[in-house]
This record gives structure tokens, C-alpha cells and sequence, in this order.
């Protein structure tokens, strides 16, 4: 549901275009600011490429996003829908998948098996049907391995649907990681540095791969990369925090060349610094 | 009032003998993050051993040395022989062997040492001292008093001593810890053999006052509701769960298990600690782990 | 398709077809009533505490308290409600112990990990001490030592070993196939995800708090048919007595040994539990001129069980069922190099599996 009463500056016309709107959100540990007032964007269907120093904030903010943090202040509006935080429910529910910075996957069952995970609320039948193998139950399953099946082409992972999860490779695990977020079916997916570790080649395959879902699966997609050059290469449009605070945003073009965000990964001082 | 003063300082007296026992999982579970569920048998070994020296005519002091040194080799061997092969796996994965551990020393005890109950004098009477009006025991006021000796120089030990700060550090931070030279394996060895320590004492005092039997091991297990109610890293947390423990034990005991017929002490401390976890699941003191994705 | 278990399930038709026709003709009653029917027993009480441990990570003490449960419960329904089928007895046992292992599983919600072993704790004192205290549970007899209803299913009497025998192979099967369902479903998925990794699992939409209520729920109620079984069929009595905190333990040493998160394990594990006494006491007999003591018995099996919880989880954490898997492995490939088309057949029947290292990430 839009909501109507938006004040003119922000028209109807970019709250239309607007997937994933922050505002004001601020968040902290134990007293340590992580982040302080951040606010942008995210048009539907772009690649918006989070960045910034270590320790900038970034996955904190995809943290809020998803629901595992609670933000101290602030609003997140998803789809028009307007909340101060999210719990994580909720956002499976709204088709918003993560994938995380250090894989989180499932070590104890196989690729296809952690791909299935996020059909899970797609599941009709109950678990007594699924005892005694009834037909709504056996619908579910193959309908729900199907999909799998899919997904699993798309990252090139068919020959290892039944392997171990624990035992594959770091790169085919984070393709595993993005397997899963992709099996939701998300509306909007929030990718936690999916390239990291990776070597030049398999970050082209990521790349390429990360396209190809927003190309074909018209996927709206919020990522956090340390690499310029992919940022670059692959965003549309790019925000930069530092210290917790945004400091640019905009096309990867003029952020590049803007003096806030030059500084900030030459280490130069500046006012805002005295925050922590 | 008077019978509720008594009660409760009974309580209280057990209480920090509850605690004793729980600090002994305490170091563990701070220096190596493992929850030694055969810190019960090792009490049960302790004691057996203690008695069965004397009963083959050792002197007490002597049996206690041998007894001590037993404990203090058999901390250093588990902790070479079995942890060192598990170091990395799964906090269950550890309380499991610790289970298979207490298989093994039970086991091992009663095989040694036979399996019928002993009698243990430390040479304290128990007989009842009166503090205007209110009866205490003598016997549980030594033992109180031994264990808050043996908890105070442990305190002392983790704050004052060099010891101590590594083992702090090796709790906080086991990379940290190795990166600035502190030596993991003797931290733990040490950790381990001062748990055996622990062992001894809570058996030979436990011992004393409900006989040595298989059921010495079982106490043990009351030393959990202790250390959910205290927070598992926390010296002070054990102290104060440790108290509340016995006295709440003693307490429903006798006004609540007046009502449905007695034994409540059998499950009523775990109960408290399940209330407790509700309200505050890391414990009064227990540091809450933020979790990094 | 994406095989799980270490046994194939269509392994196991033909074994359970022997079972139950020709077992009869060359067991007798000892074998019936002192391996056959107590390891089926312990080995659904072990299939039980293996989903909430072994498939949803939620570690437990109480598996006897909800064996109990389930006994008394089968024969309070038994006893006051005339007419009531034995079957029906059963599952109703087993649906008390279902609802009595959700509230103790309710401390879920705001417990993590480890600290939730206290509430099965308490469960198995809380239960141990109900059931003894009050008299109502056992009708009221002075004795506290109540027998067994007679086994009547649809007219047939089965109170005799082999009766008991079928009996128990039938409920014990039937729940092993609706289990193995179960776990490879979608609900199999949502309870090792949050066993593998409860935040993931969270975000990736699996409901956490039902899930681990429905661990427990199914859990305590194979535990509790179990518990009816064991009191029913195998020792013949309704009493707390022998569903201690120790038993608790034995079930535990039973999935540990057999193997964490595996159908097949709990069956391995069981019968391994059962027969090692036997096998000790044999050898006992053989090597030493007169058997070992009872006390010497049990401290020896002590021992030896203690010892073998820690080899297996240094050197084979997947138990029972990862040796057996890796034999039959060895056997196939054997077998492909000598007789091709056997083996063929025989590889068709074995798929590769994941077991999980419980707990792996650490949630605390």
C-alpha cells in the first residue's frame, strides 16, 4: 500500500520507484555507535552497491535491513509498507533474502537440501501429511524440488545437489549461500560482500552470475563489496558510509570522484569524526 | 520465625557448599568453554579413594596427599588424552565426552574400590551449636567455612595471580591469548588439575556429611541449577546462585513440600533455575554473547 | 534423490520381512523377551531423542521421563476408560507425552543452546517424582508396582513373547517409516536448520519457536510409545523405577553410539547397548573360569561404554552408522570389481548422506 501522505519532495513518483527506503536509522552496541542516521534509496529492480572502510556500518545496516538487528531510530519502508524495525519473519514473508559475510549455510545437510530451507514457506501440507506421505505432501516436495532444480542450474551447481555442504570449496559454498537467498525467490536480496575470497575468476563467474539474476529475475539487489572495480562495474547506483555515517550517494561515476568519499579511504581526517 | 532462621541458614550453609562445586565447573568452563559433566564422578573418586586409603590403614593426611595427587594427575590426563583430541568441536560434541568421561572415572571408581557406601569422619562432630536460639550444625558450619575458604582463594586466584589472568585471557580470547604467548595447554592443564582439586575437597566434605556412595555423584548435578542461576563464567555469579540454590531448596522443602508430601527437593532447585532462565537467560550474572553475522 | 540415511530404506524391506516371519522359528523366548523386544524399545526411544537431539539440536536429558509418561499415561486411558482399544491406549500415551514435552520445551523461546538442558532436566526429576508421589498415577496401589494390561488387539491376545514380539515390531516400524517421512520433508529441513544454524534458519523464514516445539512434541511422543512398549511389552510393569535419569543417559549413549541424526544409527545404537552386556558376560564366561559378578558386570559395561562415547566422538563422530555406511561402501566396491552386476543393483540401493556435527555453530 503507498503511502499517500508523502510530503512533495519525495513525489509519488520516486516513492513508486523505490523498493527499499531507510530513514533516520541509527543503531548501537553496548554504546558503540555502529550506525548514525543513515537514510537512502533503493530503486526497484537496480544493483545498489553499499561501501566504505571496515567498520563503516555496512553490515549492520543489512543487519537492520533483514531483521536481525533492531534499529534505536528510525523507519524502514519496504514496499510502501512502513516499520521501525523488522524481524526476520516478516521479511522471509516479504521476499527479502540475505546472504551472509561468513557463510552461514546449513553444514549439516546438502546443497539441495539448504536450497529447500527457503522454499519453506512455501509448504502447503502439514507435518502429519509429510509423515504419511500423503498426496499434498508429495506435491510439495516435487513441486519444491523443481524449483530447486532451477536454481540449481542457474549457479551451476547441479552436479553437487547432494554433496555435503561442509565439504565444498569456499567459492562453491558462497554460490551455495547465493543458491538458497535465490530459491526464495526474493523481491529484494542483500548480498554481505559475496565476493570476498574469491579469486579473479570466480569473482567474474559471482559477477556475472549476480547480473544474470537481476537481468533475468528482474531481482532488486542491495550488496556490500570492498572491490571498486566490481562496484563499478556492476551498480547502478552506490552509498558510502564511513564511520557510521553516509558520506556519498549517487551513480558510481560521481561518487567516485567526490572528495568526502577520496578521503575517507586515504584516512583523512575530518569533522564528523569526533561521533566516536 | 526461629525454625525459619534455622532452615534457612541451613540452606545457606549447603548453598556454599553448592557453590564450591559449581566454581570447580566454573574454571573449566571459563578457561575451555567445556561444561564437565564428570566433575560429579570425580567428586565420587575423590572421596572413594580418600576413605578407601584410610580404610587400608593409611594415615588421614597421608591418604589425602596420595588422594590429592591422584585428582591433581587425573585433571592433567584428561585434559591431554581426551580434550586435546576434541579442541574446535562443538560445545555438545565436549559435554559428551565429559558424559563418557563420568562413565569412565565411575566406572573405573567402583571397579577400584567396590561399590558399598563408606562412612567418612573428618574428625568435626555434627552436633548442634545454638546462636541465641537458632540450632546450627557444627559439622555444616566447617564445611561452610572450608568451602568459603576454598572459594575465596579461588576468587583470589583468578583476579590476583599470573595464573589467573591467563586463564582470563584464554576465556576472553584463546587466539588472543596464544598470539601474546600464553601457553593454552598449561592453562588448561592447570585448570583441570585445580578442578580435581575442587573435586576432592566437595567429596571429602560431602562425603562426611551423607556418606560416600554412588548418589555423591548426583550432587553434582545440582551444581547446574547454580550455574544458570549464577551465569556459567561468573566466580561472584556461583557464590550468590549457589546460596540462593540451597536455601530456595530448603525453603520449598518445607513450606511447599509440606503440601504434596516432600522430595521436592529432588527437582525443585531445577525448576527455580528454568524460572530464572525465563526471566533472564544468561544468568544474574552471565554476559550475554552478542552474536556477529 | 537425495538419500539421507545411511540404511536405505528399501534396505530395510526385506530385513523387516525376515524379522517378522522367521524370527519365530529360530528365537525362543529368551531371545524375545531379553534382546529382541528391549532393543526395539530403546531403539524408538532412541529414534525420539534423536530427532529433537540428533535432527533438531536441542540436547536432552528427559527421554525416560517421557517414557514414563507415555507408560503411565497407556495405562490410566487403559484402566478408566472401558472399552478402550490398546492401540488407541498407545497413541493417547503417546500424545500425553507429546503435550507434556512441549511445556517443558517452552523454555525454548528464551533459552539457548546449552542452558536448555536444564529443563529436561527438571523434567526428568519433576516427572520421576510426580509419578512416585502421587498414588492416583498408579491406581492407588499400595505397592506402586502395577502390571501390564492385557494385550488384546482386535480380539487377539499378544501377551505371549512371540504376541509381544509382533506387536512391538509392528508400532516400532510403523513410526520408523512415518520418522523417516518426516525428516526428509520440509519439516526434516526446518529442524536441522535450526540445529545447524538458528539465525540463518530465522532469516531464511523457517518459524523457530514452532519447530522446536514440534522436536519435542514428536520426540516425547515416540518417547512416550516407547515408554509404553517398554512398560507393556518388555518388562511387564507400569513404574518410574526403571525410567531414571540413568535411562535418560542410556538413550543418549545410544544415538551418540549408533549415530547423531541418523534413522538407521538409533537401531544400530540400541542394538549395540543391548547385546554388549550379553557379549561381556559370554567372554566373561570364556575367559575367566565363572562369570563376573552382576556389580563387576555393570561397572565393566560402565566402563566400557565410557570409553566408547569418547572414541567414537574423536575418531567417528557420526557413530554406528557412518562405519556401517563406509563398510557398505567397501563391500560394493568390492563387490563392483568382482561381480559388476550385483553390485549395479546393490548401488542403486546407497546414496551418499550428510551427518551433522551437532551444534557446529556456537549460538551461546
Amino acid at each position: 500500500m503507498l503511502d499517500a501522505a508523502l510530503p512533495g519532495a519525495v513525489g509519488a513518483e520516486a516513492a513508486r520507484a523505490a523498493l527499499l527506503s531507510l530513514e533516520g536509522i541509527s543503531l548501537s552496541f553496548k554504546g558503540i555507535r555502529a550506525v548514525s542516521d543513515i537514510g537512502f534509496e533503493v530503486a526497484r529492480g537496480e544493483i545498489c552497491a553499499l561501501v566504505g572502510p571496515n567498520g563503516a556500518g555496512k553490515s549492520s545496516l543489512l543487519n537492520v535491513v533483514s531483521g536481525v538487528y533492531r534499529p534505536e531510530s528510525g523507519a524502514i519502508v519496504f514496499d510502501g509498507q512502513r516499520r521501525s524495525h523488522v524481524d526476520p519473519a516478516w521479511a522471509a514473508r516479504q521476499g527479502i533474502a540475505r546472504t551472509f559475510q561468513n557463510i552461514a549455510l546449513f553444514k549439516g545437510m546438502s546443497v539441495e537440501d539448504n536450497l529447500l530451507t527457503a522454499k519453506t514457506l512455501t509448504t502447503r501440507a502439514t507435518f502429519l501429511e509429510h509423515a504419511f506421505s500423503l498426496p499434498r505432501a508429495r506435491r510439495d516436495e516435487r513441486r519444491q524440488r523443481e524449483e530447486v532444480a532451477e536454481v540449481l542450474g542457474l549457479i551451476g551447481l547441479t552436479e553437487h545437489a547432494h554433496s555435503p555442504v561442509g565439504k565444498l570449496p569456499y567459492g562453491l559454498q558462497k554460490r551455495v549461500e547465493l543458491g538458497r537467498a535465490l530459491s526464495a525467490r526474493p523481491r529484494l536480496l542483500l548480498l554481505d560482500e559475496p565476493f570476498a575470497g574469491m579469486s579473479a575468476a570466480e569473482k567474474e563467474q559471482m559477477a556475472e552470475l549476480v547480473l544474470e539474476v537481476n537481468a533475468r529475475l528482474e531481482t532488486t539487489i542491495l550488496l556490500i563489496e570492498h572491490d571498486m572495480g566490481l562496484v563499478m562495474d556492476l551498480s547502478d547506483h552506490v552509498v558510502v558510509l564511513d564511520y557510521g555515517r553516509k558520506i556519498a550517494d549517487g551513480p558510481p561515476d560521481v561518487v567516485r570522484r567526490d572528495e568526502a568519499v577520496i578521503d575517507a579511504y586515504l584516512g583523512v581526517e575530518h569533522a564528523s569524526d569526533a561521533s566516536n | 520465625m526461629q525454625f525459619f532462621l534455622e532452615v534457612l541458614v541451613g540452606g545457606l550453609l549447603a548453598g556454599v557448599m553448592y557453590s564450591m562445586v559449581a566454581i570447580g565447573f566454573v574454571l573449566i568452563f571459563k578457561a575451555s568453554g567445556v561444561f564437565n559433566f564428570s566433575q560429579g564422578a570425580m567428586v565420587l573418586l575423590g572421596a572413594l579413594t580418600y576413605v578407601s586409603l584410610v580404610e587400608r590403614d593409611f594415615s588421614p593426611w597421608l591418604a589425602l596427599l596420595v588422594t590429592l595427587a591422584g585428582m591433581v594427575a587425573l585433571g592433567v590426563a584428561i585434559e591431554r588424552v581426551v580434550l586435546r583430541r576434541l579442541v574446535n568441536r562443538s560445545p555438545l560434541t565436549l559435554f559428551m565426552a565429559t558424559l563418557g568421561l563420568s562413565f569412565i572415572i565411575e566406572g573405573a571408581a567402583q571397579a577400584m574400590w567396590g561399590a558399598q557406601v563408606h562412612g567418612l569422619e573428618l574428625g568435626v562432630p555434627d552436633l548442634p551449636l545454638s546462636f541465641s536460639d537458632v540450632f546450627i550444625s557444627q559439622f555444616d558450619l566447617f564445611a561452610a567455612a572450608t568451602a568459603a575458604t576454598m572459594v575465596g582463594a579461588l576468587s583470589l586466584l583468578v583476579t590476583r595471580t599470573k595464573l589467573g589472568i591467563a586463564l582470563r585471557a584464554v576465556a576472553d580470547d584463546p587466539l588472543a591469548a596464544l598470539s601474546v604467548g600464553i601457553s593454552l595447554p598449561r592453562v588448561w592443564g592447570a585448570v583441570w588439575a585445580i578442578a580435581g582439586v575442587v573435586a576432592l575437597v566437595a567429596g571429602l566434605l560431602w562425603g562426611a556429611r551423607t556418606g560416600v556412595q554412588f548418589s555423591l555423584s548426583l550432587v553434582v548435578l545440582k551444581a547446574l541449577p547454580v550455574l544458570i542461576i549464577g551465569g556459567f563464567t561468573s566466580v561472584t555469579g556461583t557464590i550468590v546462585g549457589g546460596l540462593l540454590v540451597g536455601a530456595g531448596e530448603k525453603l520449598a522443602e518445607v513450606y511447599v513440600g509440606s503440601l504434596v508430601g516432600g522430595g521436592t527437593e529432588a527437582w525443585f532447585p531445577y525448576v527455580l533455575a528454568l524460572g530464572f532462565l525465563v526471566v533472564r537467560p544468561t544468568g544474574l550474572f552471565g554476559e550475554a554473547a552478542v552474536e556477529r553475522v | 534423490m537425495s538419500a539421507r540415511f545411511a540404511a536405505h530404506p528399501a534396505r530395510f524391506a526385506p530385513l523387516l520381512l525376515i524379522a517378522a516371519l522367521l524370527a519365530p522359528l529360530f528365537a525362543d523366548d529368551y531371545w524375545f523377551n531379553a534382546i529382541l523386544i528391549p532393543f526395539l524399545t530403546l531403539a524408538l526411544a532412541g529414534l525420539g531423542l534423536n530427532i529433537l537431539t540428533g535432527f533438531a539440536g536441542q540436547l536432552s536429558l528427559g527421554s525416560a521421563a517421557f517414557m514414563a509418561v507415555g507408560a503411565f499415561a497407556a495405562y490410566n486411558f487403559q484402566l478408566r476408560v472401558p472399552g478402550l482399544p490398546l492401540l488407541a491406549s498407545v497413541v493417547l500415551g503417546g500424545l500425553t507425552a507429546a503435550a507434556v514435552g512441549i511445556a517443558f520445551g517452552l523454555p525454548s523461546l528464551r533459552i539457548k543452546g546449552f542452558y536448555l538442558i536444564v529443563s529436561t532436566l527438571a523434567a526428568q526429576f519433576f516427572v520421576q517424582w510426580a509419578l512416585t508421589k502421587f498414588a492416583w498415577f498408579s491406581n492407588d496401589n499400595p505397592s506402586g508396582v502395577i502390571s501390564a494390561p492385557r494385550l488384546l488387539v482386535a480380539g487377539h491376545d499378544f501377551s505371549g513373547a512371540l504376541g509381544r514380539y509382533w506387536l512391538t515390531l509392528g508400532i516400532v516400524t510403523a513410526l520408523t517409516v512415518a520418522a523417516r517421512n518426516l525428516l526428509r520433508s520440509p519439516t526434516g529441513r526446518r529442524f536441522m536448520a535450526v540445529r545447524d544454524m538458528e539465525t540463518a534458519a530465522r532469516v531464511t523464514g523457517v518459524p523457530v519457536l514452532r519447530t522446536k516445539l514440534l522436536a519435542f512434541a514428536v520426540s516425547s511422543f515416540y518417547c512416550g510409545v516407547a515408554g509404553v512398549l517398554w512398560a507393556f511389552c518388555y518388562v511387564g510393569t507400569v513404574e518410574p523405577h526403571g525410567l531414571d535419569l540413568t535411562r535418560s543417559f542410556q538413550v543418549l549413549f545410544i544415538i551418540i553410539i549408533g549415530g547423531l541424526g541418523s534413522v538407521a544409527g538409533s537401531f544400530l545404537g540400541a542394538a549395540f547397548f543391548v547385546l554388549l552386556p550379553i557379549l561381556l558376560d559370554h567372554i566373561a564366561r570364556g575367559l575367566l573360569s565363572g562369570s563376573l559378578d552382576a556389580g563387576n558386570l555393570e561397572n565393566a559395561q560402565k566402563l566400557l561404554f565410557g570409553v566408547l562415547i569418547l572414541l567414537f566422538l574423536i575418531k567417528e563422530p557420526e557413530g554406528l552408522a557412518r562405519l556401517v555406511e563406509v563398510g557398505w561402501r567397501r563391500i560394493t566396491e568390492l563387490l563392483r570389481r568382482r561381480l559388476p552386476a550385483l553390485s549395479q543393483v546393490l548401488a542403486r540401493r546407497t546414496g551418499g548422506h550428510t551427518y551433522p556435527e551437532i551444534g557446529g555453530n556456537r549460538e551461546i
